[in-house]
């Protein structure tokens, strides 16, 4: 039997693969299927009945997204069949479909948050017909409580169930489901619970209809009323694709983009929902901490109080860029300090010991996001994907579910979604894996892949870690000529960036925690929040950043930049790829963008940075002429292309190991950074998740 | 069907199956393999329902969901969907009314006015906690309608009267009897058999020795189509006047007559006995077969010069004997006989000869 099966559709020949279903092979043939039920990333549930087409002979029309091409016979004379999608006979049948499904829908487009973006109005339009035949009363049906994010008008629910498996197969928490049956189905969560999932906001996407709307969003703003802006997720160091629709000065809501290698179609609750947090305890304008209270000031003053901070040894100056610091801010940050001569600056706030020693592809994740779809087995070392990369989890969980992919995991124990071996709880288990039977089936598969987390690599012996992980994944043949697996899954989206451009300490340089152990005179914060900064001693601290967090409110001088959706910014994702984010509205009242306040500042020290515009300082960032940078593509990730680097063991660290624990990387995932801190929609899923997490007295 | 919710006021917090139930879990649990256990879903609610006084609360379906390691959602949609499963408290002794066509046809809503006068609205739980009651659809059990079913019994061929006695037994505690309630086994007839009530039918006394006509020793099968000379209107039965039972309507008659000899009508012609040399090939007659040749040397007629001899009231009475009333006639039997008598032909008996015919040659083989 061939692998494809010809057809004939709408009077055109195809061939096709045997697996494809009808309407797959219809489209292929450029035809245009309607479909409620049917999702490319779900499992095929039938329910909908837009889909119907014409089989020349078969008795009834068929529901092409149901039916696999490889199940059909040829007509009698062995001729390809003949399926039309067009035609009085797939109109009727469509027609007859939509005003079924409009029986019980109401009439409520006006004030529908779903109104312009709508596949039931859409379709309704191209197949429906004029107007109702039907006089009863419709079906009302109670709006359900789904949490914080997902508002209900269950009225307007056609049962579709992509939400239900939406829940069950690709966020893997098994919370909606459809009660009752015929006339009195509802979908719903069990008592009316809210969804648990870091990926609850896609059902919004997927919905197609205006049953299950974005909570926060509504009555915000008409489709069409929004600038769409095409630009780079930045909770996470995955790096989503994302569409900013803004109106006005104000983010009206974040939608995810389709980006097969990074988030498919999903995107995080805290990526989609955060845009509330642009908007609240932004920084404005700089200012200067006077008597104790920090002041308003414009610029020239702040210039000049930074100017007297800085005048200090540069010995005594040190600098830490936090996580959501973009690739041009890090660059200009960096080279205006290094040419003042100081040597403490460090972009890794929680002290991870990786990027030391420049090698590129012992920080970034080599196997890429999409590689994992790949691998027979992973294994993942103090890091829990589900809260540091919750889209990426949904694709470990893909890959769990429909390929087999076996999943070991040292750290913290954790519900990641998926069955997973749990190998133990810190580097001890790392040392003895080999003994494991996980670790044989390791050493046995055909392209294993391991991953550290910040969780594994921010300890004492990190550097050893991450050398004795290595080992093992050269040992286990996890490193070869055509699979790279072996990586670091970050947390912050400006990492890599702020790693590839050098921000770590020059020789003799402090990091981190010894900056911030009160040492220093002046202390520079490019938008760290997310450390302790209690030991800062009388240091004077600059805080650049956007958001007024813990940073700002130890802060001496404030230097206001702009937020990620506010400048077109560099990041480079967990992977290595580089991307840009767009502007999609304007900075708040005077901030600037990061590179530019260092770029002005250069000038008032004297040690003027060799570019203008932000294309210059991409310019310097690609290199001259001829030479390649990790910043000379955009949009890729190098995976196997650095497998040479990573065949070299590490020479610096020893791997030996000493039994210390793994913690977790990420207590909140709902406020993981300044932006999320900020959103009141976020403080809500996190008291939600908070009550949910407290151990309930023993019974 | 109305909307379905859980009662969790009246559910509380706990739910236990009972120690003797156990065995019936570990029973339905056995059934499927260790990934399948969630098949074992339906049963397990059934149980933990009747572990729960007849309804299933929300602990008894988590105690469910939480034994076969289900997400609570998916044993919610089971427990929604089935009708079956009751989620609000019911009475003592529930009553589930038939009020399907077949039900309703027979009387089922003078039984619902019983149960909302006895009762109250359906899940409505007497003060008591005796009784309740809800209507459901078909029970199956249509021969016996109306009906309803009372926790695990099924109570039939309800009226009024009858139905509120149950009821006023019920309400009383007193238990009373399942079934038909009227004079009837099951679903037989009411006032016992009408049918195959004669004794002989049962002691052996109406058996004959019946021969079997393809048996080996018999002369020939039945034969199949016979229409003389391909005219199968011709002879095919054109009078029905008699009530006798058409095997086929091939043309060939059938030998059954139920009728008793005196009734016969005309007169029995002449027999002769019938010996194999002293016998005329009568099937060289157009009209008579195999079997009506059978049927005729039977009555002791074997010859031409018999049949040649036939009154009309010998006619008659073969044509009632063997009914086929007019045929003899129509087919001139008479006149063919003379003629082959006397040593002559007709036409058909040329072609009998000359073995054109195969419905009239003897099928031996």
């Amino acid at each position: 039997m061939s692998d494809t099966f010809k057809l004939n559709i709408d009077g055109k020949d195809i061939e096709v693969p045997r697996h494809y279903t009808l309407m797959q092979a219809c489209e292929e043939a450029g035809a245009e299927i309607p479909r409620f039920c049917y999702h490319e990333r779900l499992s095929v549930a039938g329910n909908c009945r837009m889909c119907l087409v014409e089989w020349e002979g078969a008795p009834k029309p068929i529901a092409s997204c149901a039916q696999t091409v490889g199940d059909m016979r040829p007509n009698r004379d062995g001729s390809a069949p003949n399926i039309r999608t067009k035609g009085d006979y797939v109109d009727k049948a469509r027609n007859g479909v939509m005003e079924f499904l409009l029986i019980n829908h109401p009439l409520d487009c006006p004030i529908c948050d779903q109104g312009g973006e709508c596949d039931l109005q859409d379709q309704a339009m191209a197949y429906g017909r004029a107007g109702s035949r039907y006089e009863e009363n419709k079906r009302a049906v109670e709006d359900k409580n789904m949490g914080p994010l997902v508002k209900t008008i269950m009225t307007r629910c056609i049962q579709c169930t992509r939400c239900v498996r939406f829940a069950a197969e690709v966020a893997g928490v098994e919370e909606i489901g459809m009660i009752s049956r015929g006339e009195n189905a509802e979908i719903t969560t069990y008592l009316e619970k809210s969804l648990t999932s870091e990926l609850s906001g896609n059902v919004i996407d997927l919905c197609p209809v205006g049953a299950l709307t974005s909570k926060p969003y509504a009555f915000n703003a008409r489709p069409w009323e929004l600038r769409k802006t095409s630009s780079i997720d930045v909770m996470d160091a995955m790096g989503a694709s994302i569409r900013v629709d803004a109106k006005g000065d104000g983010v009206m809501r974040i939608l995810p983009e389709t980006n097969e290698e990074i988030n498919e179609e999903w995107l995080s609750d805290k990526s989609r929902f955060v845009w509330d947090g642009l908007a609240r305890q932004r920084l404005d304008k700089p200012y200067i901490r006077e008597n104790g209270r920090l002041r308003a000031a414009n610029w020239g003053e702040a210039f000049a109080a930074v100017k007297e901070a800085l005048s200090v040894s540069s010995d005594k100056i040190g600098v830490v860029a936090g996580d959501l610091i973009e690739v041009e801010q890090a660059k200009a940050a960096l080279d205006l300090f290094r040419a003042l001569g100081v040597k403490s600056t460090d972009c890794r706030p929680a002290g991870a010991k990786y990027g030391t020693d420049g090698v590129r592809e012992r920080y970034i994740l080599n196997g890429t996001l999409a590689g994992v779809e790949e691998a027979d087995m992973l294994l993942l070392i103090g890091t829990n994907p589900r809260v540091e990369a919750a889209v990426w989890n949904a694709r470990i969980r893909k890959t769990w579910l429909w390929a087999d992919l076996k999943v070991g995991r040292i750290g913290e124990a954790a519900d990641l979604t998926y069955d997973h071996e749990w190998l133990g709880q810190g580097a001890d288990a790392l040392t003895n894996i080999r003994d494991t039977d996980f670790g044989k089936a390791l050493a046995s598969a055909e392209r294993p892949m391991i991953v550290i987390g910040e969780g594994a690599l921010c300890g004492e012996d990190g550097e050893a870690v991450l050398a004795s992980a290595l080992k093992l994944a050269n040992e286990v043949g996890a490193i070869k000529d055509d699979w790279a697996g072996f990586g670091i899954l970050h947390t912050a989206a400006g990492r890599v960036g702020a790693l590839d451009v050098g921000f770590v300490p020059a020789e003799g340089g402090a990091d981190t925690a010894a900056i911030l152990s009160g040492g220093m005179k002046t202390v520079v914060l490019l938008g760290a929040d997310e450390v302790d900064l209690s030991g800062l001693g009388d240091s004077t601290v600059i805080y650049v950043g956007s958001h007024g967090d813990a940073g700002a409110a130890r802060a001496d001088i404030i230097l206001p930049s702009a937020a990620y959706t506010e400048m077109a910014a560099t990041y480079v994702n967990t992977e290595g790829r580089v991307q840009m984010t767009s502007r999609a509205v304007q900075p708040k009242g005077e901030a600037r963008e990061g590179w530019a306040i260092f770029r002005a500042l250069s000038d008032m020290m004297g040690k003027t940075l060799p570019y203008d515009t932000a294309d210059a300082l991409r310019g310097v960032l690609r290199g001259a002429e001829g030479e390649s940078t990790v910043f000379s593509g955009l949009g890729f990730a190098p995976g196997v292309r650095g497998i040479e680097a990573l065949k070299q063991p590490m020479t610096s660290a020893s791997t030996t190991l000493t039994s210390v624990s793994f913690g977790a990387v990420v207590d909140d995932f709902y406020m993981t950074n300044p932006i999320a801190r900020a959103s009141k929609t976020m403080a809500e899923c996190s008291a939600l998740a908070s009550a949910l997490d407290t151990p309930v007295a023993a019974e | 069907m109305a909307l379905r919710r859980f009662d969790l006021e009246a559910g509380g917090d706990t739910f236990a199956f009972k120690p003797e139930t156990e065995e019936k879990i570990a029973f339905w649990r056995g059934k499927y393999p260790a990934e399948k256990q969630r098949s074992a879903v339906i049963p397990l609610l059934w149980l933990a329902q009747k572990d729960n006084d007849g309804w299933l609360s929300e602990p008894a379906m988590r105690e469910v969901a939480d034994r076969l390691e289900m997400p609570y959602i998916r044993v919610y949609e089971v427990a929604t969907f089935y009708t079956m499963f009751r989620l609000q408290p019911v009475g003592k002794y529930h009553i589930q009314l038939c009020g399907t066509t077949p039900c309703q046809l027979r009387g089922a809503e003078s039984l619902k006015e019983v149960c909302k006068k006895e009762i109250g609205n359906p899940m409505y739980v007497t003060d008591d906690g005796r009784l309740s009651w809800e209507e459901v659809e078909c029970l199956g059990a249509c021969v016996n309608a109306p009906m309803v079913q009372i926790n695990d019994d099924y109570y039939e061929d309800l009226t009024e009267d009858s139905f509120q006695k149950i009821i006023g037994k019920l309400k009383n505690g007193v238990e009373a009897q399942a079934g038909p309630q009227v004079d009837r086994i099951n679903s037989a007839p009411e006032g016992g058999t009408a049918i195959l009530t004669d004794p002989a039918l049962f002691d052996g006394s109406r058996n004959e020795v019946s021969r079997l006509p393809n048996l080996a020793e018999e002369k020939e099968a039945d034969a199949p189509d016979v229409s003389p000379a391909g005219k199968p209107e011709e002879s095919a039965p054109t009078n029905t006047k008699r009530e006798v039972p058409e095997k086929s309507n091939t043309g060939e008659t059938t030998l059954i007559s139920n009728k008793e000899k005196e009734e016969l009508v005309g007169e029995r012609p002449e027999t002769v006995e019938v010996t194999a040399d002293g016998q005329d090939d009568l099937k060289r007659i157009k009209g008579i077969g195999p079997k009506n040749e059978d049927a005729l040397n039977e009555l002791g007629i074997a010859t031409f010069k018999q049949i040649a001899a036939w009154t009309p009231e010998n006619v008659d009475w073969v044509e009632d004997y063997m009914s086929f009333p007019g045929r003899i006639e129509r087919e001139d039997w008479i006149g063919q006989a003379k003629t082959l008598a006397e040593g002559g032909e007709t036409e058909f008996s040329k072609r009998v000869d000359a073995g054109d015919v195969p419905s009239s040659q003897d099928d031996e083989d």
